[in-house]
């Protein structure tokens, strides 16, 4: 006989109870990493920013527009390598429920600003060519089963009117992280409209995003722009594309907060759960404790018996949450409304951590009990009525 | 012939809250190799505190117990421990087997803590299962045996590590005349073929006669009979 062989018959000598803890540990774990993933596919975008971007916006509200005007100044300072930019366009495309992002951006820059997004050069020479074209995200191509010349039908909301765009590109991701469902099409589309429809609301640009040549300027840079409009009825707010990502999240800080706690207080659930299992299961067993001490077990080994227990029954019920976890995932990335999270994945961190709190949780559940185990003398131990 | 054990003016007292409960007064007594003796008394006379203190599983409150030449009652519970494995085969009343091993398993146990090989061990345990007659039932569990053939396992562990000292607890306390027979016939065997060493505590006279010395306890004194 093994060591290993005792405690796998100790650990299921409750088959129901050690059954139920498994499956409790098995449900934190898939609890927990669904939560880390919710909060690392929240802060995906600050993940995916470039060192060498800068975000130009408003200075009083991302919400306020600034004038095209702006891109050619900001050109000029130094240090800016190219200047892209884009307005936020929404819009409705099939129900309100489709959520995506939808931007009208300048075509001859985008993609040199943004090389994380992949495009051939005959679609991208399309795409730069015809007015009313536009490029899509691969995930987006998949959703909807839309091809190149396939025709989408958007009806404007910030922009009223209805829409149509041509399907001319189809980018891919570079990075696990690029965010692949986008689309974008012309901004002078969306600016000869709002001309013509809306006097007064052409010549506006959401934000600038800025192509730096060295990332360790970025504040010299920022600074310089910024300096530009001073004063100016639309003054700006430079700051690298990180710290904007970040901001954004800002917003949701206390939504994202509540979920680190809980994801931490289900790890000490799970310290319960293993922990009372454990503590019965050293109870009832003190007279057998006693008899392997009188036998000549040590202080190790029984160390070794409690311990070795509690981390069998800790990794089944977390390698169980494991496995079960990555389906769960897939199945909630299905589930969620589209649009939400463009990369909605478990980290191998989180998958680390997992693993890791499962088996500090089979350790620290161990601890009362053994220390139960080596107090109680050997005679105390036959003398106890479970 | 030697002495394996010497107790010099042991006392032993327990405490309940803060009153002191005095057991054993200074006690003396000798034990030969290869003896045989028997611990009798009525409840609550010390037999088993005494037997305690002998297998070292209990500490003396003062005095000395030495066992082959050793003083336990100054060595650490490490030191002990690995002492008993090595010294001392214990047999409870209520045998204490380990439920989800088999009997096998459960002769084995002391094993475990040796250096012998899976075949020495395997060797070890079928030797003892065979003196106490069991060797057909080594994969049976606890609850698949009778009370004697438990009791019978129970002295296969205490043997199979071939200890100096055999100590039993009542050993035919929860078995039926023919089962208690068996045993005491079988511990008698251990101690004539052999040549182990055994302290027995019983309240039955029938089973205290098989010892080779008899010895009363009353009142934490000892008057050999």
């Amino acid at each position: 006989m093994k060591i290993f062989n005792l405690l796998l018959k100790n650990s299921l000598r409750h088959k129901l109870r050690t059954f139920l803890t498994i499956l409790g540990i098995a449900i934190a774990v898939i609890a927990f990493n669904v939560l880390r993933t919710v909060v690392t596919a929240w802060s995906v975008g600050v993940q995916a920013s470039s060192a060498n971007r800068l975000i130009t916006r408003q200075a009083i509200s991302f919400i306020f527009t600034l004038p095209y005007a702006y891109r050619d100044k900001i050109a000029q300072v130094e240090g800016v390598e190219e200047v892209t930019f884009a307005n936020w366009f929404q819009g409705v495309f099939i129900d309100k429920n489709q959520f995506f992002a939808r931007l009208a951006v300048d075509p001859e820059t985008l993609f040199k600003v943004y090389p994380e997004y992949l495009i051939s050069d005959d679609e991208l020479a399309t795409f730069k060519k015809e007015r009313n074209s536009c490029v899509i995200g691969i995930e987006i191509a998949k959703r909807y089963d839309l091809k190149i010349g396939d025709v989408m039908n958007i009806d404007g909301d910030i922009y009223p009117g209805s829409w149509d765009f041509v399907v001319k590109g189809i980018y891919h991701p570079r990075d696990k992280t690029t965010d692949a469902t986008q689309m974008f099409f012309h901004w002078t589309y969306l600016d000869e409209r709002m001309k013509e429809d809306m006097p007064g609301r052409d010549g506006e640009v959401g934000w600038y995003t800025i192509k730096i040549s060295d990332p360790s300027k970025a504040a010299a840079v920022s600074e310089q722009v910024d300096i530009l409009f001073k004063n100016s009825l639309a003054e700006t707010k430079t700051e690298t594309e990180r710290a904007f990502q970040q901001g954004f999240l800002q917003s949701t800080s206390s939504i994202i907060t509540s979920m680190n706690v809980i994801s931490f207080v289900i790890i000490g659930i799970i310290m319960l759960v293993l922990g009372n299992t454990m503590i019965m299961a050293a109870r009832e067993r003190t007279r057998e404790y006693a008899v392997f001490k009188t036998l000549g077990f040590s202080a190790r080994h029984l160390v070794g018996l409690i311990m070795g227990e509690s981390l069998i029954i800790s990794a089944i019920g977390g390698g169980l949450g494991l496995a079960l976890t990555f389906p769960i995932i897939a199945a909630f990335a299905e589930f969620i409304p589209k649009g939400w999270f463009p990369i909605f994945e478990i980290e191998t961190i989180t998958i680390v951590f997992s693993i890791m709190a499962a088996l500090v949780i089979g350790i620290l559940a161990s601890i009362f009990p053994i220390q139960k185990a080596l107090r109680t003398k050997i005679v105390d131990g036959f003398r106890f009525v479970g | 012939m030697s002495l394996i054990i010497q107790i010099e003016n042991l006392s032993k007292s327990y405490w309940r809250d803060s009153m002191e409960i005095p057991v054993l007064h200074n006690l003396n007594l000798e034990v030969e190799r290869g003896g045989f003796l028997s611990l009798m008394g009525p409840s609550g006379s010390g037999k088993t505190t005494l037997l305690n203190l002998i297998a070292g599983i209990d500490r003396p409150s003062s005095g000395k117990v030495i066992v082959n030449d050793s003083d336990i009652s100054t060595m650490g519970e490490s030191a002990l421990a690995k002492w008993r494995a090595i010294n001392i085969g214990f047999v409870f009343q209520f045998y204490n087997l380990i439920p989800v091993l088999t009997a096998y398993e459960n002769v084995e146990l002391p094993l475990i803590l040796t250096k012998l090989s899976r075949k020495e061990r395997k060797k070890h345990v079928e030797t003892a299962l065979s003196i106490v007659g069991l060797e057909d039932r080594m994969h049976h569990s606890p609850r698949q045996l009778s009370g004697g053939q438990e009791q019978r396992v129970a002295i296969a562990r205490a043997i199979v590590a071939d200890p100096l000292i055999l100590v039993a607890d009542e050993p035919t306390g929860d078995l039926d005349k023919n089962s208690a027979d068996e045993i005491l016939t079988l511990m008698k065997r251990l101690n004539t073929e052999f040549d182990k060493t055994i302290i027995i505590v019983t309240h039955d006279p029938h089973a205290a006669q098989i010892a080779k010395v008899v010895h009363q306890l009353d009142k934490g004194e000892l008057t050999k009979k």
